[in-house]
This record gives structure tokens, C-alpha cells and sequence, in this order.
């Protein structure tokens, strides 16, 4: 199950990201950021203080923003990852190619110091 | 020769009637003997009892074969077994009138006077009626005791004892008009046969025609019945009695059974003449609807049902006319139409739609709905005056809708929806039956599809690992589906270097069996060329990136062990990290090194995050190579199995051979999660050097 909530704040779109991100939730994660792509957001943070779990297709979704990121030159901030779920993405690697920040105000602090 | 008795049914009926006529014989010849023996004076020496006796056995043995005769009765045959009675009865009759005329014809004549001929003739008529006796009396036997009851079994047996018992009450030599207990005990039996003549269930299987028949038929048994009670008690015209004086009460006991139960059953069907039409179309109605829910068993498809649908609504209404509309898929609507022609039914469903008066019937399972909805119309200027719409409703879809017209207004009443509700949906379910049939067909063609694509894999993961003398290996791997996306590989790269290969294509079952057979092509070919780490996982990721989809990705890590320089080389793509044990140190550790998914990058900068490792190995130093199907395998309180656990495992157990190490790890991973269906595919190769 994940659950997931678009909050558009003063200069970015926040998405929340609740529950297991696995192969049956994925689509819905994928739907959410690519409705932000095409809404043209320049600034996303993406809020995973509540993500429990996130499978090989729940990084494959972030995986393949990867390349339309840097080409659009979007702010793309992940932000509260736990412990386990940091280490999903440390060892794939994919921590060297997303932007992620321990919080929310580290996250903000990012956007606003570009 | 040999005659071989077989103690059939035929047997005993044969013989029985054999017997009868033996004893018969025998007795009317006792009989005339004894009128003869009187007119001469002559004492015969023969008790009066013994032909009495003698006619006594008669009846047993008539009714032993009429036991064995008519054996067999079902709801078709009631007719036929009265036809029977009566046509026995005509026989009876037609003998005994021959008789008669032959008598009278001799009146006249001294013949007339011969006491012997006397004698014979009443010895005749007495035999062949009470053979029609007997056999009506088992022919009733057999109509009451259908769909018996056990108490009415157990009454019927005590009242057939009885009556055979009576059959020796004759050698008391009462009279019916003189004793009392004679009296008695017929009162008796005659009350049990009114209590008998109750059982009538038979009736209600005839149908209109079968009661009509019947009824012809029972009221000419009814008039044999009272013919040979005349011939038999009935005194001439000159005598004062008003009867002959009654010897037998079996035989008066038959008469007034047979004569109590042909009088019943005749009221009985008479009464139920006018019902009869109401029972067959009920039974008709619950036939329809057998056939409704069996139709799908004979392999009929969608159409036929619809069809039987629509003729067992319109007979089970009096509807005159009808149709069934059927919407195949989004464009096209399909018609069933009986009486009525397509052009009818557009102007009816004009009509339909335009109507005020207009019942609403709502399904009480989904209110909200308005397309299951039943609407019963009242039509003004149509031929059609009535008219009830069914929704058909498949897998809780809607997916047609039935039409009922009636001539008359307000021609369809409460019983009547019911029933086309009830008709409607068991077509439902057949037809809800017929397309899971359908599914489950085809989902057993996918089930052997993918035992094939099993196979298949299986295929593509070695049999045999590449190795030497210098070092052991052992893989095992288990894939959550029927497929699976977890890859292991060697591959000889010369005398002394082996390339061995872990990976894992992100998500499960046959997309990742895809992209995993593509690993293996790619592995394969690029290991010939004895690249270096980096430089494998840079053209592997270059490979790939023209034929992954756009959300997958491989982990992989490839190692090049040299068993000569007793050397390593590793490079890590994304893949979970090595867990290593160093004899020398008596420590497990992670291989803590930079890496990237394959597929993550398409581009030439996945270079820059290939980083290559080297190291020295020693004797009795253990690589365990393994994908996240076993780190990440969590217990039910979502306690993931983790790094730690499996350090510490292989430190504890660094011994054993990699045989051993591996089942360890499993054994406590299965003992770790409580089961062994881990949901994730899961694979672990063990290396060991010696």
C-alpha cells in the first residue's frame, strides 16, 4: 500500500510519499512525479519520512527521472529517508545521482541557497 | 442332460402359476367328486377342509406371482399399470359372461340341471376372479407405496399380513352373517383400508391427459369390481336372501379394499382435474430452469442460453412475444427475438421509453444502480399492452436486458417477475460459469506456458560452476514465481582465472526473466574478451541500455579470480556488497565500494561510478556472494533478515564447506521469516579457498 499527497507550498511542489513503494504501488508513485513533470514544477521535494519500504521498482520509478532531471535542469530533492531505506539506495548507487537530504528544512535550505 | 434351475423372478412367477393351477385343478376336481359322491351316497373319505385348503394355497400362489409380475413402477407408467387391471378385468369379464350366455343358452335343457356343470362353472368364475382380484389388489399395493413413507411401509406390510392371513380364516367355516368375530375383524380390516386408501401421492404426477385416462379407466374397474361382486354373492332372482351367505374374507376384504380405493383415487383426480394445469406448468417451470443451469455442463454457448432464457420466460408468463438484447462489447448490441420482428421491436422500445405508466422494481443488491433496475410498463397504443424489462446481469455487470410483451394489460403479476427473476439469474450464473470456464481454459494454457518458460531459465543458470583445485563453489537459488530475475554465472577465462558473476534485474517474474536472459547473452560474450571489472560493467551497461525498459535495471557485481597470484578483482554495479571472511583475521566484512545500477545511466558518465577493487586471497577464505531476496527477506514484524544476522552467521560457521554454509543460511533464513515462501527471489553462491 503507499499513499500520497501533493502539497503545492509557496516555491515547490511537495509530494509525501506514505507506505511501501513495491511493484503494485509503483505506478501510483510514477504517476504523481510525472504529473509534476508535465505541470512544468522547476522545484519538487519529495518527502519519504514515512516511506517503510521502497522494492527494485519503486527505484526504478526514481531511476528513470534521472536523465529529464538534468536535461530540465529540475530541483529534485528526496528528504527524510530512513535508515533502511538509505541503504537501498546507497547500494544501488543512485545516492550519487539524486539529490537527498536528511530533512525538510535541509532540503528547503538546498533549494533556496541555488 | 441337465436342467439348470436359476431361482429368477421368472422362475418363481412360472412356478408359482404352475402350482396355482395344479391346486386348482385339484380342488375343483375334490369339488365335483364330492357332489358326486353325495348324489350317490357315497362317504368320500375327504375332509371338507382339504379343498378349502387347497384354494387357500391358490390365492398364496397367485399372489406370489403377481408379486413377482408387476415389480417396477414409475411416474410415466401409472396409466400403463391401470390399463393392465383393466385389461385383466376384460378378460375376467369376457370368460365369465361366455360362461353366462353358455347357461343361459342352456336353461332349458336337462344340462342346466347337472350339478356337476354347476359346480365346475362356480368353481371357474370363482378362480378368475379372484386372479383379477389379486392383481388389482397389487397394483393399488404399488400406487399407494409410491413415495413411501417408512411408517407407511410398516402399516401397509402389518395390513398385507393380515390380509394373507385372512385367506385361512375360511377353514373356521364362520359366516359373515352369523359371527361376530367375522364380523369384527372385517370391520377391522375394512377401516384399515379406508386409512390406506389415503395414500394418493401418484395422482399428482399425472398430467391433464394421464388424469383423464385414468378416470375412464378406474371407473370401468370400478363397474368390474361390482359385476363380480354380483356374480359371486349376488343369489339368483328367485332366492329371499338379499345375499349368498360370505365364507371368504379375504375375498370380501379385497372387494372392499379394491372398491375403497378405486372410489378415492377416482374423487381424488376428479378434484385435481382443474389444478393439474398450474402443477404441469410448475413442473415445466422447474424443468426450464434445470435446463438453464445445465446447459452450460452440454458445452452450449452464450447464445443458446440466452435462448432457452427467453423460452422459458415467455411459456412461464403466457408472454406472447419477447426478446433478448445482448451488448457483445462497446459498439454492438445483439438480439434474441421471438414473435416479433426488429422493426416491432424498436417501435416497443419507443414506447417503452415514452410511457408514464412505468413500475420500477429495485434491485435490492445495488439500489444505486439504475440500470439493474426491473420496469414492468403499462403500453396505450400498441397491440402489446404489458410489457416487463429484465436486466441481465453478468459478473455484476449489466450486460443485456430481456423483454417480456403481454396482449393483456397488466399481464404480469407478482409470481410471475418472480419467476423470470429467478430464470434470469441462473442464466446469469450459467453464462458467469461458461466465461470462467473460458478464463480457466486459458489460464491453464498460461500455467503450461510458463512451466515451459521454467524451464527454460532453469537452463540458462549453470549446472556446473567453473572451477580448480585452488578454491570450492556451490550457487543455490530459489525464484518467488514460476520465473525469476536473480543471475549467477562463470566462466573460464583461462587455465587460472575464472570470472564468476552475481546480478539481479529489479522487479519479478517474466519481465525479469526477460532481462535476465539478456544478462547471461551479454555475460557471455563479454567474458571471452577477459576484459577488466570496470570495463565489463561499462560495455554490460552500454549493452543494456539499448534494450532495458525505461524503469528497469540490473545489479550485478563480477569478480575475475586468479588462483595462481591467489588475487582478486571485483567490480560492483548497484549490487549488494560482498560479504567476505578472512581466515587469518577471523572476521566477516562487507566490501564497502562505490558502484551504480546497470540501466541507470545510459550514457558514457556511468563510467565515472565504476570503481575496481583488488585484493589478495587466502587459504580457507570465504566469499559469499548473494542478491537482496535474503538481506532484505523481513520476519512478520517487517524485521528485515539484514547484515549483521548474516555476518555473524558466516563468521559462527566458517568450517564448513560451502555445501554446509549455504543450507545454514537458508535454514536460519527460513527459521528467521517463519516460512519458506519468501515472496522475492532469493540466491546465494558460496566460494571457499583452499
Amino acid at each position: 500500500m503507499i499513499n500520497i499527497n501533493r502539497i503545492e507550498e509557496n516555491n515547490y511542489l511537495l509530494i509525501a510519499v506514505e507506505g511501501d513503494a513495491d511493484a503494485s504501488s509503483a505506478i501510483n508513485l510514477d504517476k504523481a512525479i510525472r504529473d509534476a513533470f508535465d505541470e512544468h514544477h522547476q522545484n519538487i521535494l519529495i518527502d519519504c519520512t514515512n516511506l517503510n519500504y521502497i522494492s527494485s521498482a519503486g527505484l526504478g520509478v526514481f531511476m528513470s527521472y534521472i536523465e529529464e532531471i538534468s536535461t530540465n535542469s529540475v530541483n529534485f530533492i528526496l528528504f527524510g529517508l530512513s535508515e533502511k531505506v538509505l541503504k537501498v539506495f546507497a547500494i544501488l548507487g543512485l545516492d550519487q545521482l539524486l539529490t537527498i537530504k536528511e530533512n525538510k528544512e535541509e532540503a528547503q535550505k538546498a533549494l533556496n541557497g541555488i | 442332460m441337465s436342467i439348470n434351475f436359476k431361482l429368477t423372478p421368472k422362475f418363481y412367477m412360472r412356478l408359482s402359476m404352475v402350482l396355482a393351477i395344479l391346486l386348482w385343478l385339484i380342488a375343483s376336481l375334490i369339488d365335483v367328486l364330492q357332489v358326486f359322491a353325495i348324489k350317490n351316497g357315497v362317504e368320500l373319505g375327504i375332509s371338507p377342509s382339504i379343498p378349502l385348503l387347497l384354494m387357500d394355497f391358490f390365492y398364496v400362489f397367485i399372489i406370489v406371482y403377481y408379486r413377482f409380475r408387476i415389480r417396477k413402477v414409475d411416474s410415466g407408467n401409472f396409466v400403463d399399470l391401470l390399463w393392465r387391471v383393466f385389461a385383466i378385468g376384460l378378460v375376467t369379464t369376457i370368460i365369465s359372461l361366455a360362461f353366462r350366455l353358455f347357461y343361459d343358452s342352456i336353461a332349458d335343457t336337462v344340462l342346466a340341471k347337472n350339478e356337476f356343470l354347476n359346480v365346475f362353472i362356480t368353481s371357474v368364475n370363482t378362480a378368475i376372479i379372484s386372479v383379477f382380484l389379486i392383481s388389482t389388489f397389487t397394483v393399488w399395493k404399488k400406487l399407494i407405496l409410491y413415495q413411501k413413507s417408512k411408517r407407511l411401509l410398516f402399516y401397509w406390510h402389518a395390513f398385507e399380513l393380515l390380509v394373507v392371513g385372512s385367506i385361512f380364516f375360511n377353514l373356521t367355516g364362520l359366516e359373515l352373517e352369523e359371527s361376530l368375530i367375522f364380523k369384527i375383524v372385517f370391520a377391522a380390516m375394512a377401516l384399515m383400508s379406508i386409512i390406506l386408501s389415503g395414500n394418493l401421492k401418484w395422482v399428482a404426477y399425472l398430467n391433464f391427459k394421464q388424469k383423464w385416462k385414468s378416470i375412464l379407466l378406474i371407473v370401468l374397474i370400478t363397474i368390474y369390481i361390482f359385476y363380480f361382486f354380483a356374480e359371486l354373492y349376488v343369489p339368483p332372482a328367485e332366492s329371499m336372501d338379499f345375499l349368498n351367505p360370505i365364507k371368504s374374507l379375504f375375498v370380501i376384504t379385497l372387494f372392499t379394499f379394491l372398491l375403497f380405493y378405486s372410489v378415492f383415487s377416482l374423487l381424488v383426480i376428479l378434484f385435481n382435474l382443474p389444478t393439474s394445469s398450474v402443477f404441469e406448468r410448475k413442473m415445466e417451470e422447474a424443468i426450464n430452469f434445470q435446463r438453464l443451469s445445465q446447459s452450460i455442463q452440454s458445452g452450449e454457448n452464450e447464445e443458446q442460453i440466452f435462448d432457452i432464457l427467453l423460452t422459458s420466460s415467455m411459456n412461464a408468463v403466457y408472454a406472447t412475444a419477447g426478446w433478448i438484447e445482448v451488448s457483445k462489447d462497446e459498439s454492438t448490441v445483439h438480439f434474441i427475438n421471438k414473435n416479433i420482428s426488429r422493426e416491432s421491436i424498436n417501435r416497443v422500445k419507443e414506447q417503452v421509453m415514452s410511457s408514464k405508466s412505468r413500475t420500477v422494481m429495485k434491485n435490492p443488491l445495488s439500489s444505486s444502480n439504475t440500470d439493474t433496475d426491473r420496469i414492468l410498463v403499462t403500453l396505450k397504443k400498441s397491440s402489446y399492452k404489458s410489457v416487463f424489462v429484465v436486466p441481465i446481469t453478468v459478473q455484476n455487470k449489466v450486460t443485456g436486458f430481456m423483454y417480456l410483451l403481454s396482449e393483456v394489460s397488466d399481464g404480469f403479476n407478482k409470481e410471475m417477475i418472480n419467476i423470470i427473476n429467478t430464470f434470469a439469474s441462473q442464466a446469469s450464473i450459467s453464462i458467469e460459469n461458461f466465461r470462467l470456464m473460458g478464463e480457466a481454459i486459458s489460464n491453464e494454457r498460461y500455467k503450461e506456458e510458463l512451466d515451459i518458460a521454467k524451464r527454460v531459465q532453469r537452463a540458462l543458470l549453470p549446472e556446473k560452476l567453473d572451477h580448480d583445485e585452488n578454491f570450492s563453489i556451490h550457487a543455490f537459488t530459489i525464484a518467488a514465481a514460476e520465473v525469476g530475475g536473480d543471475y549467477y554465472d562463470t566462466f573460464r577465462l583461462s587455465d587460472h582465472k575464472f570470472a564468476i558473476v552475481i546480478g539481479d534485474v529489479s522487479g519479478k517474474g517474466t519481465s525479469a526473466a526477460f532481462h535476465m536472459s539478456q544478462m547471461k547473452g551479454i555475460f557471455q560474450s563479454l567474458a571471452q574478451m577477459d576484459l577488466p571489472a570496470d570495463e565489463f560493467l561499462f560495455r554490460a551497461n552500454k549493452a543494456l541500455s539499448q534494450c532495458l525498459e525505461r524503469t528497469s535495471f540490473i545489479t550485478l557485481t563480477y569478480f575475475i579470480l586468479d588462483t595462481h597470484s591467489k588475487t582478486m578483482q571485483f567490480s560492483r554495479a548497484g549490487h549488494c556488497p560482498t560479504l567476505y571472511y578472512s581466515k587469518r583475521d577471523k572476521v566477516a566484512q562487507y566490501f564497502q565500494n562505490k558502484g551504480l545500477g546497470l540501466g541507470i545511466l545510459r550514457n558514457d558518465s556511468f563510467r565515472k561510478f565504476i570503481h575496481i577493487n583488488e585484493l589478495a586471497f587466502e587459504k580457507d577464505d570465504i566469499l559469499v556472494l548473494y542478491t537482496d531476496g535474503i538481506s532484505e527477506a523481513s520476519n512478520a514484524q517487517g524485521e528485515e533478515f539484514g547484515y549483521d544476522r548474516m555476518k555473524s552467521l558466516l563468521e559462527k560457521n566458517a568450517h564448513y564447506d560451502p555445501v554446509m554454509i549455504q543450507k545454514i543460511f537458508i535454514g536460519k533464513l527460513y527459521e528467521f521469516c517463519g516460512t519458506k515462501d519468501l515472496n522475492d527471489d532469493y540466491t546465494m553462491v558460496v566460494i571457499k579457498f583452499n
